[in-house]
């Protein structure tokens, strides 16, 4: 290092010091709750004892692993982890981009304006008190549905200890909360598409179905591509609160995921090594198919996560 | 002739699509509206089925003793505590951290980010972040419902790009020559100028707090430092009552009545602050939604 290299180093620093500060508490949190559990994850491959750390523990490299891959519920859990979460994309995906569609081509801009409001609004309802609702509503005895079932001269449905209720149930609630919200985003990439392509197509006579399929679809793909990579990039991740609230001991035969398991042995079973290698095994997929999406798409349009 | 057709196919097509929409519209408006005139109806009756679209034998009972049960007056008070104190510290991280990225002069700046968004896509895991929570102390106290979430990875992004695309470069340019500092400039100028990106902050950390669950489920044990998620849960989903809502006198049937009026009474209560911040946040939704979905 010369002389000049040196000075400019530190008129840098005296000029630029205060952009560190800035990101040290960020910097020191990321390291303290990502990056020293990810080193924690360690335990998966121990015999984690609080008492003796984490690196005073026994090592039993893949032990926990192959317990789990052994045990007889590691197939279910994994078949209702990956139907649930593919079911909820395949039946949830589409809706939103629809809705925006349709919306699209609504005339009345009042009109417009006040179904958004509306159907923004239950995205920010708490998990909690949507599984609250749908519990009421369900409920056998006093529930709105079941009155309707009964009105109709059916018998009453008990809904929420039924396993084949359960993935109807969560994705149907999931697309009521998500489809206005979710839309936001197709609504927005709609607007940006040139009027006068819409222009030049109403002059050859093309009708609004024509022109949604010719014009408006395309438009979007690019916006439909990013959000179905980051959605199937997650799709071992199905959210653990919903799925916890809404499970109970009659539905676990379908509703006992992943993270609910990992939850019940470690946090409540105090298994902690082996509920870290459940987790650790669940992020690696998840990880692995980030990736090979992302790849996947990169390859099919320009369109990329990283 | 075709032009005739064109214009009857449109007609057709936008009639269709105002019913499909208007359907939608009733489907996701009705159920709320239906927990609101629940909340004041006889519980009696709906629980017979007998109120479908307007209140009947209007009572405001299940207010009343929501309003009178310790928990969730605890659990209330409790929530906007973690909500408040949470949102000011993932502020003040998120549009620090942001602006320090949004510098193109930073040295190091690529590293950081990747070791920012590296942990959006790897983590250690629940337990292994829970055993850190434990060996820092914070477990059964309120730090745990805060600093586990001090910020959020993707919020940071989310303000980077908002302040790399709205803040002139020219600006930061001439107030240096004035020999202007970084934190002057940030707070002077960025700051005034970010309040729409202040407005989307708040509404996505406000109401990931106001509406979370999970931490106060791992890290909490007292029943005291609860927060309303966690009471409703209790109520909502456990039907667990205390004695003090369903009061010994009551009959048992007509207990049972009241547990149900409760609950939706209890969820409108329980919605209410986001329901008064919801007019004023709604024009930053679109905003919010497209700073994130841009890249770099």
């Amino acid at each position: 290092m010369n002389l000049s290299s040196k000075k400019s180093a530190i008129s840098y620093l005296s000029h630029n010091y205060e952009l560190y500060l800035f990101l040290l508490p960020t910097i020191i949190y990321i390291i303290i709750f990502h990056y020293v559990p990810m080193y924690g994850v360690q335990i998966a491959f121990r015999n984690f004892i609080a008492t003796k750390g984490i690196s005073g523990s026994e090592w039993v490299g893949f032990a926990h692993f192959q317990r789990f891959f052994n045990s007889y519920y590691f197939g279910e859990l994994i078949r209702n982890t990956l139907t649930l979460s593919i079911t909820s994309l395949a039946a949830g995906f589409p809706v939103p981009i629809i809705f925006a569609l349709l919306l699209n081509q609504l005339t009345n801009i009042r009109y417009k304006k006040i179904i958004q409001t509306v159907t923004y609004a239950p995205y920010f309802i708490s998990t909690v008190v949507i599984v609250g609702m749908i519990i009421i509503f369900l409920s056998p005895r006093t529930g709105l549905v079941n009155h309707l079932i009964r009105f109709f001269g059916g018998e009453a449905v008990f809904f929420m200890s039924k396993p084949e209720w359960f993935r109807p149930l969560y994705i149907l609630s999931n697309i009521w909360q998500n489809t206005g919200w979710g839309a936001i985003i197709y609504i927005a990439s709609l607007s940006k598409i040139d009027p006068t392509l819409h222009e030049a197509a109403i002059m050859d006579g093309a009708t609004k179905i024509d022109r949604i399929i010719h014009i408006d679809i395309p438009g979007i793909i690019p916006t439909v591509v990013i959000i179905l990579i980051l959605n199937l990039g997650s799709v071992m991740s199905v959210g653990f609160e919903k799925v916890y609230l809404m499970q109970n001991s009659l539905n676990s035969q379908t509703s006992e995921i992943i993270s609910t398991y990992v939850y019940k042995t470690g946090m409540l079973g105090a298994q902690f090594s082996f509920s870290a290698a459940v987790g650790l095994f669940n992020s690696v997929i998840n990880f692995i198919l980030l990736a090979i999406v992302n790849k996947i798409a990169q390859k099919m349009s320009d369109v990329s996560l990283w | 002739m075709s032009l005739l057709s064109r214009t009857k196919s449109d007609i057709v097509f936008d009639w269709v699509n105002n019913i499909i929409l208007t359907i939608i519209l009733l489907l996701v408006l009705y159920p709320l509206y239906f927990v609101a005139i629940a909340s004041i109806s006889d519980p009696v009756l709906v629980s017979g089925g007998e109120v479908w679209f307007v209140p009947r034998k209007v009572t405001f009972e299940g207010y009343g003793r929501v309003f009178n049960d310790p928990n969730i007056i605890s659990g209330y008070k409790n929530s906007l505590v973690y909500a408040i104190s949470g949102t000011s510290i993932n502020l003040a991280m998120t549009l620090t951290a942001a602006y320090a990225l949004s510098r193109k002069n930073l040295i190091g700046r690529n590293v950081i980010s990747f070791f920012l968004a590296f942990t959006m896509f790897f983590s250690g895991g629940m337990i292994p972040t829970f055993l850190i929570v434990n060996n820092l102390g914070m477990v059964n106290k309120i730090w745990a419902m805060i600093i586990p979430n001090a910020v959020g990875v993707w919020n940071i992004i989310i303000a980077r790009t908002f302040l790399q695309t709205s803040i002139p470069r020219e600006l930061y340019e001439s107030a240096t020559i004035d020999g202007c500092s970084h934190t002057k400039f940030f707070t002077s100028i960025v700051l005034p100028l970010s309040k729409a990106l202040i407005a989307i902050l708040i509404l996505f950390y406000g109401v990931g707090h106001w509406n979370s669950f999970f931490n106060a489920l791992i890290y909490l044990r007292d029943t005291k430092l609860f927060p309303l998620q966690l009471v409703l849960r209790g109520i909502l989903i456990q039907n667990q009552m205390e004695l003090s809502m369903v009061k010994d006198q009551d009959l048992l049937a007509e207990r049972q009545n009241i547990a149900e009026i409760i609950k939706y009474s209890l969820i409108i209560i329980a919605s209410l602050p986001l329901l008064v911040l919801y007019p004023f946040l709604q024009k930053y939704f679109v905003k919010g939604v497209m700073i994130g979905s841009l890249k770099g």
